[in-house]
């Protein structure tokens, strides 16, 4: 069976420097994948091409066995591709459903002509979506500075959900949470798995790895480094496989 | 739909110098940086070469007495502007400044009856200007640095109070006069006077020449020449030259920095809106030697965003962290050639203002799209 | 954190920190009140509408900037240009043989186009050529100074058809004694007999496009998506919001209201010059700020800022009627100006 999102042989280089060489990668249905691997090893340069921010120069992505072209964000989102990038992306003033709905909002027509945003509707959806990944947020009139970090996120993940998101991309998304929010947020994550998103997680925390992700795939100086089941690796593997310290090993020997 | 690209269209992508061309060279980048200074050149040769009054000695020291308020001015929101603030009460400390120094040199003149010698009624007027145009900064300072208030709020609120006591004071909406007619001649006197073949004389006309003739002889430089050296010079060794400039760039660079650096922000600011008040102080002070009568600040006359705007032409960023007080010169000088040349070459003075809002817009783009030249 | 719970547990003091202008309406009105007894009167509300017609609507024009993080310094001299391109048009349509009704129309409309220019070059400048919304705005207030100065000359707009100030000074609604009602034109009564004039037409036709606009801000997409590029721009553009067209729109918007303040100027006074609302500035974004919106962007209501603008057109009127001088309006302002941001920081939340 095809798999939900393949990335077969992306390269990309900027000028002289190739940020990822020949890297290949698939996540499933209701799969975790974790990316790691130290700053500049080209995580980001490869969730950027999937999510549309840059081309690749060769390699070419499928979907559903499909080969897609993503050529804009909106090509990305339009294929159910969603980013959930490290800033989260939300206006801060503006309430959940406001938030959930932004740009996008929903209205009906007053007096047979004008549009008028459909605050009850937005209001409704918001709970349902809420609701669904069990994520508890006291008011939905709340603005978003009056919640908790995870809450945020919540709020940002929920949005991609809602707009059916079949791929989801998140940036260390607990990179800057305290603990109790962490642990949230990662049992938001698996939620999700369990209604068949397939998520593709940057992180560097090797606890979240762990947890949460059912295969590791490690980049190094834009290679795929190594790729691991997490039921089959330690971190101390995952670590050296980061920092290169095996592959010196094996020359050595 | 969400647009990655056209984020980065937004927010890093403007009128960008382009790869390669003329302003890659070397000449390209200098004049680019110093664009201002040669337009204020090139307003001189066209004036100069336009009408025959304007390349004239005569003239051009009238350019730098005319300008030397708003020199003062720009020099004030200069200190402010690189901390990342802005100071919109300036324009009516000025105003305060000048009123309330004529109205104490009248009450203590009283048309030279009250028996007080002259030196003094000036001193104690000077004195009472200047120490109460202190206070809109200080309260300014206190405002931003202990209350959080933006300084935008902080300062349109000081105008609004400044202009209320202002003309308060000029009993609604009165020049207020009866000061002491030396405040002029102190003013208005150069610091050399020459009769070709007769006579030189230094700080006064000579006694045999009226007011009349007085254009009959060679004047040459105004006093207030002095008082806008010497704001230049002292602000630009502080600023330059001192741990407080120093400090004051920092500021403007980024407050977070500053603040872990250990700089004492709340202090360094406070102290800054006090000086750009007391500057402006001693900007109305001028003001009332040079008419010899204290003028409230009219509404509409914007001085303060016409010192801004002077700040910006001379290269300072509103994002703080930037400008220097030369440039500042050169943008002051730019809008007075500017006001000066058209009403010599005979066009309508009004035009003036749409030159102010040209240029400006230039500068900004200028700054925009050399962010690295300055 | 705050939870719905939280919320309704409220304590006085709280509530009214967060309600604070409703509270100092009410307290300004009973200090005027106490201080003369002609002030508590229908005519007195109506007069304080009149008189405030201008920093209602310029207050508006200043809101849509300010709620994308913008600033306007030119509403007040769009607002002049548009008493001066709008007189000066009905004098000249009047020249050209046209009826002064019609005159009248035709130059309010040309003026309400010509006003939209100024706010698309902001908007443009702003939007596109990334030049911050203080400098823009204030070059386009030199460029609007110097033009209408440069159509008047020195002089103020006169011999405007007399219509003008017919209509800028006439109600919407007489009620004559016995009972008689007309509508626009002052029923001709008896000496002696008082006529009831209700509304004046300018606060009629102000509150018109304040509704409108409000309506817009408020249950509009364009509304919710002004509050986002406020709120967080980068947010707007990855969420697909056309950010440079709805920037422009709010600067549109500012100059169409400060045109319509020009207008309102036009009628009442009969005449047209550059600095009609040169000292304005102040007041305008003063009732913004303390109608609740923030300087940072995001915030503001349409409902709260002409709260905002009432303070102001309170104490001007009160102020004026009970004796005191213009001096102590502009006192007033700059100290409840400063107040307001001080009580917002105290009391968070005041609103979205």
């Amino acid at each position: 069976m095809a798999h939900l999102l393949e990335a077969k042989n992306i390269t990309k280089r900027f000028g002289g420097l190739t940020a990822v060489d020949n890297v290949s990668f698939h996540v499933d249905a209701g799969e975790v994948v974790a990316l790691v691997g130290d700053n500049g090893a080209g995580k980001s340069t490869l969730i950027k091409i999937i999510s549309g921010v840059h081309k690749p120069d060769e390699g070419e992505i499928f979907l559903n066995g499909q080969k897609i072209h993503i050529d804009s964000p909106i090509d990305a989102i339009s294929h159910g591709i969603e980013t959930i990038y490290q800033d989260l992306a939300l206006a801060e003033n503006m309430d959940v459903p406001s938030n959930i709905f932004l740009g996008r909002e929903r209205t009906k027509k007053v007096l047979g002509c004008i549009n008028v945003v459909d605050y009850e509707h937005m209001s409704s959806e918001s709970r349902k979506v809420l609701d669904r990944l069990d994520i508890r947020i006291p008011s939905l009139k709340a603005n978003i500075r009056n919640l908790s970090g995870g809450q945020r996120q919540a709020v940002a993940i929920s949005r991609s959900i809602y707009w059916n998101a079949k791929v989801l991309i998140m940036d260390e998304p607990t990179a800057a949470l305290g603990i109790s929010e962490q642990k949230k947020v990662l049992e938001l994550v698996s939620s999700l798995k369990k209604q068949g998103i397939a998520i593709i997680i940057i992180s560097h925390q090797m606890y979240d790895v762990f947890s949460v992700a059912d295969r590791i795939i490690v980049m190094r100086r834009g290679i795929k480094a190594g790729e691991r089941l997490v039921k089959d690796t330690t971190s101390e593997e995952v670590v050296s496989l980061i920092v290169g310290a095996e592959s010196v090993e094996k020359r050595s020997q | 739909m969400a647009v990655e690209r056209t984020l980065k269209d937004a927010r890093f992508k403007y009128i960008s110098p382009g790869s390669g061309g003329f302003f890659q060279t070397s000449l390209g980048r200098f004049s680019a940086r110093n664009w201002a200074l040669l337009f204020l050149i090139l307003m001189i040769v066209v004036f100069s070469i336009g009408s025959s009054g304007f390349f004239d000695i005569v003239n051009f020291q009238n350019i730098i007495h005319l300008s030397t308020g708003a020199f003062l001015l720009a020099a004030a929101e200069l200190l402010v502007v690189i901390t990342g603030g802005i100071d919109l009460s300036i324009g009516y400390v000025y105003g305060l400044s000048s009123v309330l120094g004529a109205k104490v040199m009248q009450i203590l003149y009283a048309g030279g009856a009250a028996g007080m010698p002259v030196w003094q009624v000036i001193a104690l007027g000077c004195l009472a200007a200047l120490s109460v145009s202190i206070l809109p900064g200080l309260a300014n300072g206190v405002l931003i640095t202990h209350f959080k208030v933006p300084p935008f709020i902080a300062t349109m609120g000081m105008w609004g109070i400044c202009n209320g006591i202002t003309l308060f004071l000029a009993d609604g909406f009165m020049p207020v006069m009866g000061a002491p007619s030396e405040i002029n001649a102190i003013g208005n006197s150069y610091f050399l006077y020459i009769d070709p073949s007769k006579s030189i004389s230094f700080f006064t006309k000579p006694s045999y020449i009226t007011q009349a003739d007085i254009r009959s002889i060679l004047r040459l430089v105004p006093n207030s020449l002095f008082l806008s050296l010497a704001v230049l010079l002292v602000l630009g060794f502080v600023l330059g030259r001192t741990r407080f400039g120093k400090h004051t760039y920092a500021i403007g660079g980024s407050m977070d920095a500053a603040v872990r650096s250990g700089i004492d922000v709340k202090r360094h600011l406070i102290m800054i809106y006090v000086i750009a008040s007391f500057v402006s102080g001693v900007a109305g002070l001028f003001n009332l030697f040079q008419t010899g009568i204290g003028n409230y600040t009219p509404s509409g006359a914007n001085y303060e965003l016409m010192a801004v705007a002077a700040v910006v032409i001379g290269g300072a960023s509103l994002t703080g962290g930037k400008g220097r007080i030369l440039g500042t010169a050169v943008g002051v000088l730019v809008l007075a050639v500017l006001e000066n040349g058209l009403q010599i070459i005979g066009v309508s003075a009004f035009y003036r203002y749409i030159g102010v809002g040209v240029l400006l817009t230039i500068a900004v783009i200028i700054d925009r799209a050399f962010p690295d030249l300055f | 954190m705050r939870t719905e719970a939280a919320k309704k547990t409220n304590n006085l003091p709280e509530m009214l920190g967060r309600n604070w202008i409703a509270l100092f309406i009410v307290l300004l009105v009973a200090f005027f009140s106490l201080v003369t007894r002609a002030f508590f009167s229908f005519d007195t509300v109506q007069l304080i509408f009149f008189n405030g017609t201008e920093v209602f609507l310029l207050a508006i024009a200043e809101l849509f900037v300010i709620i994308t993080g913008g600033i306007d310094l030119s509403v007040g001299f769009v607002m002049g240009f548009a008493t001066v391109a709008s007189s000066k048009l009905m004098v000249a349509c009047v020249a050209l043989g046209l009826s002064p009704f019609w005159s009248i129309l035709a130059a309010s409309a040309v003026t309400l186009l010509i006003g939209l220019v100024p706010g698309l070059v902001n908007g443009w400048l702003v939007a596109y050529l990334r030049v911050p919304a203080f400098i823009a705005t204030f070059s386009m207030l030199g460029v609007t100074h110097g033009i209408s100065e440069l159509l008047t000359q020195g002089v103020p707009t006169k011999n405007l058809p007399a219509l003008a100030g017919d209509i800028g000074n006439g109600s919407f609604m007489y009620v004559a004694p016995g009972g008689v009602i007309s509508f626009f034109s002052r029923p001709q009564v008896a000496r002696g007999q008082t006529v009831l004039a209700i509304i004046p037409n300018m606060v009629v036709l102000s509150f018109l496009f304040i509704f409108l606009f409000a309506f817009i801000l408020g249950k509009m997409k364009f509304g919710r998506h002004l509050y986002a590029i406020g709120g967080n721009i980068d947010a707007a553009i990855r969420s697909g919001i056309n950010v440079k067209r709805d920037l422009i729109k709010a600067y549109v918007i500012s100059s169409l209201f400060a045109s319509l303040a020009g207008l309102s100027y036009v009628m009442k006074y009969i005449t047209g010059k550059p600095d009609a609302g040169a000292n304005m500035l102040l007041e305008a974004i003063a009732a913004v700020v303390i109608g609740g919106a923030s300087m940072a962007g995001g915030s503001g209501t349409v409902g709260r800022t002409i709260l905002g603008a009432l303070v102001i057109a309170i104490l001007e009127t009160g102020l004026r009627i009970i004796g005191m001088q213009t001096f102590m309006t502009y006192i007033l302002v700059g100290v409840i100006l400063i107040l307001a941001v001080i009580i917002d920081q105290v009391f968070p939340n005041r609103n979205r």
